[in-house]
Parts: structure tokens; C-alpha cells; sequence
């Protein structure tokens, strides 16, 4: 039996190298993997609430988690490919002259 | 047995993702976020969810990680981008991120060492593929056309944005 307490604790650490990584790389590529990160720390927290409370929903929740993180790489690669082609560097700093 | 098998699969996920966000290059830190899938899969069948644990290798770490993989290799990510981003990024300028981070994490370890029994000590019993099938195309079946809608966007939405343009289009 695994202890509850050290699933939430591990899945919200993963959470906030997700988070720090959002917050600190410029690279538009990585934002993107430390986004990945984070949706796979909340897959953790659904399979185990539903394996403790014995019920199938937590595992349906992650399958809609998947299909939503196979939509969001394909549309953030998508913006990738084309901010490269634009400006031939991943700086997000860069997308402040957007306004131009 | 069970518990020291879960507390390993932690430590190297964390370390993983630890790896993959500090990395310079990007296709090192792709291989560490693979690592990263892996462990987490690990655990998930420790959880007693065989399904869910087939599901991350072949569409996480097979489906997903290619994908990266092949637009990190269009962009010509080589010597002279990994120099610059090691211009990029400086660990001495990410300490806001870090007391911040850390500052959640205090909170909810101190939410959490309150004793209460919050959660019942059931053992956990695998739950098959055919259950989550039944399930998912009886009450959740809205669920279901929600997600064929929203994969349908995402294909026509990434087409549109990745086509390169016409040169006197607009």
C-alpha cells in the first residue's frame, strides 16, 4: 500500500519543475516540454485518486488528458515551425514586437 | 516492497524532469522527458492501471516524444543554438522562480502534515481495459464526441498554422 500522502507530494513536485520551467526557460521548445511536465503531474494525481477510491473515472480522466495533450504539442508545434521560420530563433522575448 | 519500488520510480522521474528543464541542448533534454515518461509509467502500474500505464509508453513516449523530436531536428538545433541558449538561460536569474516554486511547495506540505485521514487504506485492485471501455461508451459518451471534436480542431488548427505561405497570397 502506498502511502497517500507521498503520491500528492510527488506529483505536485513534478507540478513545480513543470511550473519552473515554464517561468524560467526562453525557449519556446521547452516551455512546450515543461508544459508536457505538468499534465503528466496531474495524470499521476488522477490514476491514484481512482486506484485508492476503486473506481474506473480516473483512469477516463486521463485518457481525456492524453487526447488533450496530443492536441496542444500538435498546435504548439505548429506555432514552433512557424515562429522559426519568422524569426529563425525560439526567444520568446522576441514575440514582444508582435504589436508591430 | 511496493512502496520502495514507487518511492525509486519517483526519485527518477523528479530527477529526470529536473534534468530536462535545466538542459541546454534541446534533443538531451527530449531523452530525459522520455526517462521522465517512463518512471511515470512505472507507477502507474504500480497503481494498479496496466492500461494506463501501456497507454503512456506507446502514445507519451512513442507518439508525442517523436513529434518533438522531429520538429527539434527541423530547427537545426546544433552547436551554435545550444551556445545561445546557454546565453539564454542563467541559473543565478531564475531564483524568483525558485523561491516561488518552493513557497508552494511549503504550503501544501504543511496543508498536508496536518493529521487527518483524508484518504481510506483500501488495497488497490487493477482495473482492466474492459471496465474503462464499458464505462467510457455508456456514461461518458459525450466525453467522447467532446474529444473527436476537439482532435478534429487540433489537426485542421496545426495544418493551417505550420503551412508555409504564399508568397503573393495575401
Amino acid at each position: 500500500m502506498i502511502n497517500p500522502q507521498s503520491v500528492v507530494l510527488f506529483s505536485l513536485a513534478l507540478f513545480c519543475i513543470g511550473i519552473y520551467g515554464v517561468l524560467v526557460r526562453r525557449n519556446l521548445l521547452f516551455i512546450l516540454i515543461s508544459i508536457e511536465i505538468m499534465l503528466n503531474a496531474v495524470a499521476v494525481l488522477f490514476i491514484a485518486a481512482g486506484s485508492y477510491h476503486d473506481h474506473v473515472d480516473g483512469q477516463l480522466m486521463y485518457l481525456f488528458i492524453l487526447t488533450l495533450a496530443a492536441s496542444e504539442v500538435a498546435v504548439g508545434l505548429g506555432l514552433i515551425i512557424q515562429m522559426y521560420r519568422r524569426s529563425l530563433s525560439l526567444d520568446v522575448d522576441q514575440l514582444s514586437h508582435l504589436h508591430d | 516492497m511496493i512502496n520502495l519500488l514507487f518511492y525509486l520510480a519517483a526519485t527518477v522521474a523528479l530527477m529526470a524532469a529536473i534534468l530536462t528543464v535545466t538542459r541546454h541542448n534541446a534533443v538531451h533534454a527530449l531523452l530525459y522527458l522520455i526517462v521522465t515518461m517512463l518512471a511515470i509509467s512505472l507507477i502507474f502500474f504500480l497503481f494498479g492501471a496496466p492500461f494506463a500505464a501501456a497507454l503512456q509508453i506507446i502514445v507519451y513516449a512513442g507518439a508525442i516524444m517523436v513529434l518533438f523530436v522531429f520538429v527539434t531536428m527541423m530547427l537545426h538545433q546544433g552547436e551554435l543554438s545550444t551556445r545561445q541558449e546557454a546565453q539564454l538561460y542563467r541559473p543565478s536569474q531564475s531564483l524568483g522562480a525558485i523561491v516561488l516554486s518552493l513557497i508552494l511547495l511549503l504550503e501544501v506540505v504543511y496543508l498536508l502534515s496536518v493529521p487527518e485521514r483524508w484518504l481510506s487504506s483500501q488495497q488497490m485492485t487493477p482495473i482492466s481495459a474492459k471496465q474503462i471501455g464499458i464505462t467510457l461508451y455508456s456514461s461518458y459518451i459525450l466525453l467522447v464526441e467532446i474529444a473527436a471534436l476537439l482532435l478534429l480542431t487540433a489537426l485542421i488548427g496545426a495544418f493551417h498554422i505550420a503551412r508555409r505561405h504564399q508568397e503573393g497570397a495575401s
